[in-house]
């Protein structure tokens, strides 16, 4: 056990210190600037965000992954917040993390599997996308200081890292934050600041139980709620947790890691923090910067809070211009490039599914319809395609009254239509042969089509014959798997 | 449970851990095996402080990672290879017919675990690459494989001195009992003059165990001697081993939980930590 605690916390202390500090630098803006999303003061961003961070580093499943208040969370909460207040938000999240952790132990991390590459293409650039979006308001009704600023942050984030030996020591999204305060300070700007935006953390949390009716209304108002942010939250997470999996190319366990999640939402919602869940941008930001274990997750955690506690006087100056190029930097570092270049080579349902879950997600504001839409049209692809792998022969034999068919292949609902089509009815024989036994029938709708084939035959006053029907349905079963029985794979694969 | 299993790496008690294996391969008249672990996390991690990421840093962070990694794998792999080479001429040197070589990508022990069922004796340096040369320190792995081995560990100091005789460290307990039943029939200390030592009070009880003992390995064929002495156990030991220029302990490992271990300290992490001769370690 000590040596499981050596290897996830202190393998790499150094790194792990190191990035746990930039990631709490670039963790604050974004913490600010989705609490603005959400509706709520910028100190229930930072509270969670400082919470879920330090406590997800502890119980969560996929060590170097940094969790705290996200986006895709905020972008839930917004009709929430307006329409009953902060409290009802607190007592969401905590329904919220109950949630995950039933969740984790239904063992739904599992079912990730369904969701194809596209869909999570998809749901990647729709979260850049939407943190683009939401970064509009900033820049809309604004004078020419603002634009100037932001472009001017950019420029800072992305062209100091190449300054000689300084440039890949000190976090670039940090120069931009301190550059565009202290020129706003020093020329005196009229531009929105932080301080603006609502109340700022002056201590550290405080442990608080939400201030609602334990009321069955209550449970109803926040159900709906708490339900999109945990599928949401565990979509993100379990995304990002194959993202760092394939980086740091060391396993995770995605069930403690939905717990994780839930545990970590329940502390946040009882010190006063809006959910969050996993975050891509930051654990980009976090395996780049050299994090691999459980403690880069903490230090971030820690070192936000004291940031934000210490230096709370100076966050309050901060223009907001500074985190809008901090939140486009996130935006644009989010989004996968590499699928707009694949739209060429990757066939066409592949791109029919990526733009539709970017499309529903920006449309609706809500990431679970996105990832919906993009699964059920990747089923529906897949059945189609799979659908295809059927074929009929036939002969007749030499006197011309006994005609033989033999199936093979996949008959399910998708190919049921086309099964019943490829027999002749017309054709006047005595008899007819149909051989199963290099067909599988998958479900109902195939059986139903085997009956309206043969009833027909009958009705001809043509004598039909069913061969190798007991194989061929044998995977009509729930549970039908090659692993029962050691010659299924034959059968499967060769009959 | 057929073979010697000797693990290689770049540290200097190289030598002496296939000296001692070859050693071991031919009293036992068992196949030889070395075994070189590569260990990816081992690997220093690159770190670029920059903060920022931007179009496909996603894809680039992967690639670069990616390509890192296989540089330093390919080295590590073709070093291991030369390592494997060495110590194979070596063990031919020594006498073994046809020592073989695993390498196995993961961690130590998930490595050894998977290979537990060919294990006969696993042999293995007191101290690893990572370690620095602190006379004292024990390598950070040690414990952790002796303790989820089922199989004899040999660990071995970091210079060969083929062992003239064998000392037992005796308790009477049902762990101890076992190991001596286990030299008894083992042909790997045979030949060697034994001596089978209790540290504690003399009364009727430990002379009887300690007669147990002496007798279940005088029914075997060995030159058994018994002594019992008090004291302190660890250096009353030593003083018994300098006394009698013994080159080799054996002794049961970790009889105890962790709790214990954790509350009363174990004599097998001390005496791991202040041997200077080959340990061997029954579970």
């Amino acid at each position: 056990m000590l040596q499981t605690i050596k290897q996830n916390w202190l393998t790499n202390i150094r790194g792990d210190i190191l990035a746990g500090l930039v990631v709490a630098l670039a963790l604050i803006p974004e913490a600010i600037a989705f609490s603005i999303i959400a509706g709520v003061d910028p100190k229930v961003g930072l509270y969670a965000s400082f919470c879920i961070a330090v406590v997800i580093a502890f119980v969560g499943g996929r060590p170097g992954m940094i969790s705290a208040a996200t986006g895709a969370m905020a972008l839930l909460m917004v009709t929430l917040v307006k329409n009953h207040g902060l409290e009802y938000l607190l007592a969401a999240t905590l329904l919220c993390g109950v949630l995950q952790i039933f969740a984790g132990y239904l063992k739904l991390g599992s079912l990730m599997r369904f969701v194809s590459r596209s869909v999570v293409t998809g749901f990647v650039n729709a979260l850049a996308i939407l943190i683009f979006m939401a970064q509009l308001p900033e820049l809309t009704n604004v004078t020419w200081h603002v634009y100037a600023m932001t472009a001017a942050g950019l420029g800072i984030i992305y062209l100091f890292p190449y300054l000689p030996k300084i440039g890949k020591l000190i976090p670039s999204p940090l120069v931009c934050i301190i550059v565009l305060t202290a020129v706003a300070i020093a020329v005196g700007l009229d531009i929105r600041t932080v301080g603006d935006m609502g109340q700022l953390p002056d201590t550290l949390p405080v442990f608080l139980w939400p201030d609602v009716p334990l009321t069955f209304e209550t449970l109803v108002i926040i159900f709906p709620y708490s339900a999109a942010l945990a599928v949401v939250g565990l979509l993100e997470s379990m995304m990002t947790a194959t993202i760092v999996d394939d980086l740091t190319d060391t396993p995770s366990n995605k069930n403690r890691e939905c717990k994780g999640q839930g545990v970590a939402n329940i502390a946040s919602g009882l010190i006063g923090g809006m959910a969050g869940c996993a975050m891509i941008g930051q654990s980009i930001i976090n395996v780049k910067s050299g994090g691999r274990t459980r403690l880069s997750s903490l230090a971030a955690g820690v070192f936000l809070l004291l940031m934000v506690v210490f230096l709370g006087d100076w966050l309050k100056q901060i223009p907001m211009a500074a985190l809008v190029a901090v939140m486009i930097m996130v935006a644009i570092g989010t989004f996968s490039w590499d699928s707009l270049r694949n739209l060429k080579k990757h066939p066409l349902s592949t791109n029919i599914v990526m733009v539709v879950t970017v499309v529903v997600v920006v449309a609706t504001h809500n990431l679970a319809y996105g990832v919906l839409a993009g699964v059920l049209l990747a089923a529906m692809f897949f059945a189609n395609k799979v659908g295809h792998y059927m074929d009929i022969v036939s002969s007749l034999d030499e006197a011309g009254e006994h005609r033989s068919y033999t199936v093979i292949g996949q008959v399910f609902f998708s190919s049921a239509d086309k099964f019943i089509a490829a027999f002749d009815f017309k054709e006047a024989v005595d008899k007819v042969t149909i051989d199963l036994s290099r067909a599988h029938f998958w479900d109902i709708t195939a059986v139903a089509a085997l009956d309206k084939v043969v009833i027909k035959f009958r009705r001809e006053g043509t004598e039909v014959e069913v061969l190798g029907l007991n194989e061929a349905s044998a995977t009509i079963v729930d549970r039908f798997g090659v692993h029962d029985k050691p010659d299924a794979i034959d059968q499967l694969m060769g009959h | 449970m057929t073979n010697v299993i000797a693990c290689i790496d770049g540290s200097a008690s190289a030598p002496a851990v296939c000296d001692y294996a070859a050693w071991a391969s031919l009293s036992l008249q068992a196949p030889l095996t070395f075994l070189h672990v590569l260990d990816q996390r081992q690997y220093p991690v690159a770190a670029n402080l920059s903060g920022n990421i931007g179009l496909g840093s996603r894809e680039h962070l992967l690639d670069e990672l990616a390509s890192l990694d296989e540089q330093r794998s390919k080295l590590a792999l073709e070093q291991g290879r030369i390592m494997l080479a060495n110590a194979k001429e070596r063990a031919i040197g020594n006498g073994v017919t046809s020592p073989e070589s695993k390498q196995r990508h993961g961690e130590l022990l998930e490595s050894l675990q998977a290979l537990e069922d060919e294990i006969r004796l696993l042999v293995i340096g007191r101290q690893g690459e990572s370690s620095c040369s602190l006379s004292q320190h024990v390598g950070s792995q040690l414990e952790s494989v002796i303790r989820i081995m089922h199989r004899p560990v040999l660990v071995t100091p970091t210079a060969f001195k083929e062992p003239k005789s064998a000392m037992v460290a005796f308790d009477g307990s049902t762990t101890t009992r076992k190991g001596v039943e286990m030299l008894a029939f083992s042909p790997l200390l045979r030949g060697l003059p034994v001596h089978i030592v209790m540290v504690g009070p003399e009364n009727e009880e430990s002379v009887s165990q300690l007669g147990w003992a002496q007798k279940a390995l005088l029914d075997s064929g060995f030159t058994a001697h018994a002594a019992i002495r008090s004291g302190e156990v660890e250096p009353t030991l030593h003083a018994y081993q300098n006394e009698h220029a013994i080159d080799l302990l054996v002794m049961g490992a970790y009889g105890h939980s962790r709790i214990r271990q954790f509350l009363v300290g174990s004599t097998t992490t001390s005496m791991l930590r202040s041997t200077t001769s080959p340990l061997l370690l029954l579970r």
